[in-house]
């Protein structure tokens, strides 16, 4: 073991850990502020309820030794997880910061239903997600599975996290259809500054997601460092010429849109290609996923936070530059087409594409799986009230007046803590 | 509502966002240990100052576009105006309530 490369990844494993509230900060803005509490809570859940699952389940499936599509069931539980050397880095470690990866995962699904899924399915949802679809991916591609042994290149996750969750994503936002005032009214983003402030602590904990995803404080970080910087620093400036070009206007839901996009796009290059190509992979990625995020507005699909324009659009043009741009004098494995070796660009579209299929595919059995049991949406009526009030019974903006305290021993009505009470009015006034 | 109110025509109004009590279903909420009824809600107040003519298809738009049949709809108060101004022009009474063009 090399105490370098533990001081570097407990640091990074706190970072990605960040990265989860970052996003529901980023999205928590996003939306109206009637639904800013349950938007975040569809992130922060996510740390409780995937923390859990990957402890139990999903780390075993996803690591330890197994076929080509499954890990076994060797590490369920934690079972065999020691202070022992996985790598340079004691095996505990290694198991908390792939765990980071898992969380921030399904989170990143949350954005395309926000407002109008009740909670508990939610939470449902993403437990199986986790297991079920997450996990068997990351396998595939970083735990010894049929990806990997192809030689398809995703350094830290362009495919196993944001396609995967894009094309989740995808599916959820169609099977949950569009909230009831979409196209109808406008919807607008209550609190810009919060998606600045998610955008900007994303990148920051996204140093510790692709640096980190070296497993070691060494060359191969510095690089991806570096291009995790300057990727997402392409991509804004290029996003800002856009909208000078479009309408004249710099706006900042799209400057914090353009970071995330650079920072998705580059996430599977980032150890791969050098930091000129970084630029370019940067400043390309922001075009398709611009006009994705126009086109997607004047159709009938809900995405709403446009989870796969910006991730599943960035996080396929990102592993497809990987194969174009990667280079053996920087990573010291693989070329890309650029630098004589087409064959890796027919990796890392099979790759995609074999991601994209199954995490739609898993996803939508286990959306009705779950309907079939409890009701997705929430009601009309809950969804004007707001998803705070109706699904958490708080408010993010309380005013304080009109409030009564009820003592816990008071005589008065007895009342369920989690949901409003559905008395009777008291009568005309 | 809004889109009611232009479709009738009205073209002027203010709105305020107001907290109101109008016996409708008490809320409850709890943070940490604290457990509140919120006994005010969120409402919206409109002011419309309209020509006698138009009193009737201004009702009828927001009895219409605001009715969800739950009580704490809220409620319309038809009141006489003494006198109106129009600050830019200076017309008075009607014309200063027409909308130009």
């Amino acid at each position: 073991m090399n105490s370098a490369d533990i001081a570097w990844m407990l640091a990074a494993t706190a970072l990605v850990l960040l990265m989860t509230p970052a996003l529901g900060f980023f999205y928590g803005g996003l939306v109206r502020s009637k639904n800013a509490l349950n938007t975040m809570m569809m992130s922060v859940s996510a740390l409780g309820v995937v923390g859990i699952s990957w402890a139990l389940a999903g780390y075993s499936i996803a690591f330890a030794p197994g076929n080509g599509l499954f890990g076994g069931l060797s590490r369920l539980a934690l079972s065999g997880i020691g202070l022992e050397a996985q790598g340079t880095i004691p095996h505990v470690l290694f198991f908390s910061y792939q765990g980071t990866f898992a969380i921030i995962t399904a989170a990143l699904i949350s954005g395309a239903i926000v407002e109008r899924m009740r909670f508990a399915p939610y939470v449902a949802f993403l437990f199986a997600w986790s297991v079920l679809v997450y996990a068997p991916v990351a396998h595939w591609v970083w735990g010894g599975g049929f990806l990997s042994k192809w030689g398809a290149l995703d350094f830290a996750g362009g495919t196993v996290v944001h396609v995967n969750a894009a094309a989740a994503a995808l599916v959820a936002a169609a099977v949950l259809k569009p909230r009831k005032d979409f196209a109808r009214q406008a919807i607008l983003p209550h609190n810009v500054p919060f998606t600045l402030l998610g955008a900007g602590l994303l990148w920051f904990g996204w140093f510790g997601f692709n640096a980190g995803s070296a497993l070691g404080a060494n060359a191969s970080a510095a690089l991806a460092f570096t291009n995790t910087m300057f990727a997402p620093v392409a991509t804004l400036a290029a996003w800002t010429l856009l909208d000078l070009a479009r309408s004249g206007r710099v706006t900042a839901v799209g400057g914090a849109t353009a970071i995330v996009v650079g920072l998705v796009a580059i996430t599977p290059a980032a150890g791969f290609v050098s930091p000129m190509s970084a630029i370019l992979l940067g400043a390309a990625a922001a075009f398709p996923s611009y006009y994705a995020l126009l086109w997607r507005a004047s159709t009938r699909l809900d995405d709403s936070l446009d989870v796969v324009a910006a991730h599943g659009v960035g996080g396929t043009v990102g592993a497809l530059l990987t194969g174009i741009l990667a280079q053996k004098a920087w990573n010291g494995s693989a070329d890309g087409l650029l630098f004589g070796n087409p064959r890796q660009l027919a990796i890392q579209t099979a790759a995609v594409g074999a991601v994209a299929l199954y995490s739609a595919g898993m996803t939508w059995g286990i959306l009705k799986l779950v309907a079939a049991i409890v009701p997705l949406r929430a009601s009309a009526r809950e969804e004007g009230l707001g998803l705070d009030v109706t699904q958490h019974g708080e408010e993010a903006y309380t005013q304080g007046e009109g409030a009564i305290l009820v003592l816990p021993d008071a005589p008065g009505p007895a009342m369920p803590v989690s949901e409003p009470v559905l008395a009777p009015g008291g009568g005309a006034s | 509502m809004l889109e009611s109110l232009f479709r009738a025509e009205v073209r002027g109004l203010t709105l305020h966002r107001v907290q109101g009590h109008g016996g409708e279903t008490e809320r409850v909420e709890t943070y940490r240990g604290t457990t509140v009824k919120m006994e005010l809600s969120e409402k919206v107040r409109l002011e419309i100052g309209v020509s006698d003519h138009f009193v009737e298809p201004t009702v009828r738009a927001i009895l219409a576009a605001a009715r969800t049949g739950a009580v704490g709809d809220g409620k319309i108060f038809v009141l006489p105006v003494e006198k109106v101004y129009r600050i830019r022009t200076a017309e008075e009474d009607q014309a200063a309530v027409t909308p130009v063009g």
